[in-house]
């Protein structure tokens, strides 16, 4: 099943570029641990996921371009062109001449009605070319004008055009000390609106994200293509294919499907995060190995401390005895508190995934498993 | 409205660049007068104007603001400019009006310059959407500063040509006299700089139409401070970070600003930084980390930073910095310009220019002033919260 994607706005058009060239990549890259069979079948429901074919042979992108302002659209569809391996869709993308203004109010009660049956068109013409459909991800930014605004206009349109599919909006967080200035109101505004129409919320913060670009990749210099990629590694290691019940050459068909059934048990609580390990730089991987038990040990730390990355995490968080916390007592340090969840799922790649015991960490429930190249282990908690 | 100017523009080396049928000239000029440029020229003139902006806009696919630029002192510039104001803002009220001043300083030509900048004032209060202020002095002292760096001839210290912020040539003449056009340079480099996330990519894009919705808390506090750095760069190729660094604190000292204005001591309701170049965002969010604590925000927005990339850097530089600050810090040249108005008023000096244009009374003066101390007055009462530190109001808390 296909997953149609909605980038909007600078951010997201930034961002969409680099899942699209990760997952492609992912699937692509030479040498591994597994058969030729194994690896075709993978990059086949990858590409169902989201690539469809063209005629000479480069595989487009599922994706809507929206913005409100033509460079940066023009500049992803360009950097996709050049790489030769993938692209955008011609005819996918929607600009005008504006801008939001980083006005909210612009998005949603301007441009969305306004251009509501361009962009409508757009989206449907990508579904039709999907076999199935399972869903819409949307990928914008919070503190803009139009990832926000038009953002939550899409999505509530969406949710009215095509109900039965799922959708998963992807939210950027801005920066606490600012980036825009009136990034409070926009952000607001969006996650009430968004709250009503999404399926599922999943939450990148920009510090937390910069953060891990600057200790465990050591970038000196920062950009936002870095934060990007690692934002992009992370989505990737979300959405790439997992196996299912037959074995290793069937992979799950429904990954939004997959994500939602696990992840959002009730439809009030649906802001999900992202937790990965091991994220380090490339010149690092070559000094460094890995062994499922240490990468489950940390990962568990890492939920339980709410620790977004795997340096500095703090060791004294322990689960309550009792399993519940006591009853009219809180803890004096506010760091020894213990992160409960409300549902996780863990996704483990990698060499010899079926002995990977996850069964005795109890903060650690269902699993989906993949045999593939990289070694990644995801856990995105409820 | 007299044609020396506009001539010298058709007859140099851009007169290409402008279209002859988008000019207007009359003869004698406004003689320092602003009811002559506001009353006389502008109702003889507004029907020919707003045909030529008619013209001009239905070229656009889609406009999106007016910059206005003028000095506040003259008459022409001052009156017909302000009048233009009500005129775009009736005409085309969806369209931003940004506004370039240049104010009057302390020793200044023009003697009725208080009268023409308070009359001016109350028409950019009112209808002007976000006005940049900038001073001649200001401007001479960077030009100053800029100099005695040329000259001083500091061992292997020398100035990569055309890497000043006021050279058009890259040649270094020696200026006695006001050097306008170099000051006049700084300005256009502060245009430049203001719309070049609009025209150029980068990974942050800041539109003008932001600036306004970011930087404009209340329509009335619509006075932003500018600053540009680096002035030039030093031909050492290699910018070690800790340059870039300077390059952020420079944008905050007093020597900066195109105003005479102290921003650091004062209170800043919002702050935009536009970074041209090869800077990334940890190098600003480090930078903003740094400076942050020297600074004193207001308190309902302690965050309050704009910031913006764009990856073209200006003409000989490898990054430049634009910082645009809505601070209180404006407030010592609003208090100047009154005093020297009242000082000229209290004599009824040179009045009878004024009163004699049909349409002008002294409560045009008395209005003018009671707007510019309503505008002060705002500031004064958010100066008042500097040092009180930020209350937490009582709030509705959502059970994690």
């Amino acid at each position: 099943m296909s997953i149609v994607t909605v980038q909007l706005g600078q951010c997201g058009n930034q961002i969409g570029f680099e899942v699209f060239d990760a997952l492609f990549n992912d699937s692509h890259c030479p040498g591994g641990l597994c058969s030729k069979r194994e690896n075709e079948a993978y990059q086949a429901s990858c590409k169902e996921r989201f690539f469809s074919e063209e005629e000479n042979g480069v595989p487009v992108a599922r994706a809507v371009l929206v913005d409100m302002e033509r460079k940066v659209i023009s500049q992803t569809l360009s950097k996709a062109a050049r790489s030769g391996r993938w692209k955008y869709g011609q005819h996918s993308c929607f600009c005008q001449k504006q801008g939001s203004g980083n006005n909210w109010a612009y998005g949603y009660s301007v441009h969305g009605p306004r251009h509501k049956e361009s962009i409508m068109n757009l989206i449907q013409k990508e579904v039709e070319k999907c076999d199935s459909l399972s869903g819409f991800f949307i990928i914008m930014s919070m503190a803009g004008g139009t990832g926000s605004g038009l953002g939550a206009f899409v999505t509530q349109n969406l949710q009215d055009q095509y109900s039965s599919a799922l959708k998963m909006n992807h939210i950027i967080w801005p920066y606490g000390t600012g980036e825009v200035i009136v990034q409070n109101y926009n952000s607001i505004l969006t996650l009430s609106h968004l709250y009503r129409s999404s399926d599922a919320l999943l939450v990148h913060e920009n510090d937390a994200v910069h953060k891990i670009c600057a200790k465990l990749m050591n970038i000196k210099q920062i950009s936002f293509c870095d934060i990007n990629q690692v934002l992009a590694h992370q989505l990737g290691s979300v959405f790439q294919p997992t196996y299912s019940r037959e074995g290793s050459f069937h992979y799950r068909r429904n990954p939004l499907g997959d994500l939602m059934e696990n992840l959002v048990p009730h439809p009030e609580f649906k802001m999900l995060g992202v937790r990965n390990i091991p994220q380090m730089s490339e010149n690092s991987l070559a000094y460094s190995t890995f062994t499922w038990a240490g990468l489950l040990k940390h990962l568990r730390q890492m939920l339980i401390s709410n620790a977004k990355m795997e340096e500095g995490i703090d060791w004294q968080v322990r689960p309550p005895l009792s399993g519940l916390p006591p009853l009219g007592k809180m803890s004096v340090n506010k760091e020894t508190h213990f992160n409960t969840s409300i549902a996780n799922l863990v996704i483990l790649r990698g060499k010899d995934v079926h002995s990977a015991d996850v069964g005795h960490h109890r903060a650690l429930k269902r699993v989906l498993c993949a045999e593939h190249l990289k070694i990644q282990l995801s856990i995105l908690p409820g | 409205m007299e044609e020396g100017v506009v001539n010298e523009i058709l007859q140099g080396p851009l007169r290409d660049v402008f279209d002859s049928k988008q000019l207007i000239t009359d003869i004698s000029g406004s003689g320092n007068n602003w009811a002559v440029g506001h009353k006389v020229f502008g109702s003889l003139y507004q029907e020919k104007i707003l045909e030529k902006l008619r013209k001009s806009a239905e070229h656009c696919d889609c406009l999106q603001c007016f910059f206005i630029i003028h000095s506040m002192g003259g008459g022409t510039g001052s009156g017909l400019g302000t009048f233009l104001l009500k005129v775009l803002k009736d005409e085309f009220p969806e369209v931003y009006r940004f506004v370039t001043s240049i104010y009057p300083s302390g020793e200044d030509d023009v003697i009725t310059s208080p009268y023409n900048s308070i009359l001016a004032m109350k028409e950019l209060n009112e209808h002007a959407d976000c006005v940049l202020p900038i001073d001649n002095q200001s401007l001479f002292d960077i030009i100053s500063k800029i100099d005695l760096m040329m000259n001083s001839g500091k061992l292997g210290a020398a100035i990569k040509p055309k890497s000043l912020v006021t050279s058009s040539t890259g040649v270094f003449k020696k200026r006695q006299e006001k050097p306008f056009d170099a000051m006049n340079n700084i300005v256009a480099n502060l245009l430049l700089n203001l719309t070049s996330s609009a025209r150029f990519e980068g990974s942050l894009n800041m539109d003008l139409n932001e600036i306004i919705m970011n930087l404009v808390p209340f329509p009335q506090l619509h006075y932003l401070v500018s600053s540009l750095t680096p002035l030039y760069t030093l031909a050492d190729v290699n910018i070690p970070p800790r340059r870039l660094d300077q390059m952020f604190s420079d944008a905050f000292s007093k020597d900066h600003q195109l105003i005479r204005a102290d921003p650091k001591h004062s209170l800043y309701l919002a702050c935009a930084l536009m970074v041209r170049g090869n800077v990334q965002i940890s190098d600003l969010r480090r930078n903003i980390e740094r400076l942050k604590p020297s600074l004193q925000f207001v308190s309902w927005n302690q965050e309050g930073w704009k910031t913006s990339l764009c990856s073209v850097p200006p003409v000989g530089h490898s990054h430049s910095l634009l910082a645009l600050a809505n601070n209180t810090c404006v407030k010592p040249t609003f208090i100047d310009l009154r005093e020297r108005f009242i000082r000229l008023y209290k004599k009824k000096a040179h009045l009878h220019h004024y009163l004699q244009i049909e349409g002008m009374e002294e409560s045009c003066f008395t209005e003018a002033v009671s707007s510019l101390s309503a505008l002060i007055q705002e500031y004064n009462q958010l100066d008042a919260t500097k040092s009180m530190p930020v209350e937490d109001l009582p709030r509705l808390n959502i059970a994690m």
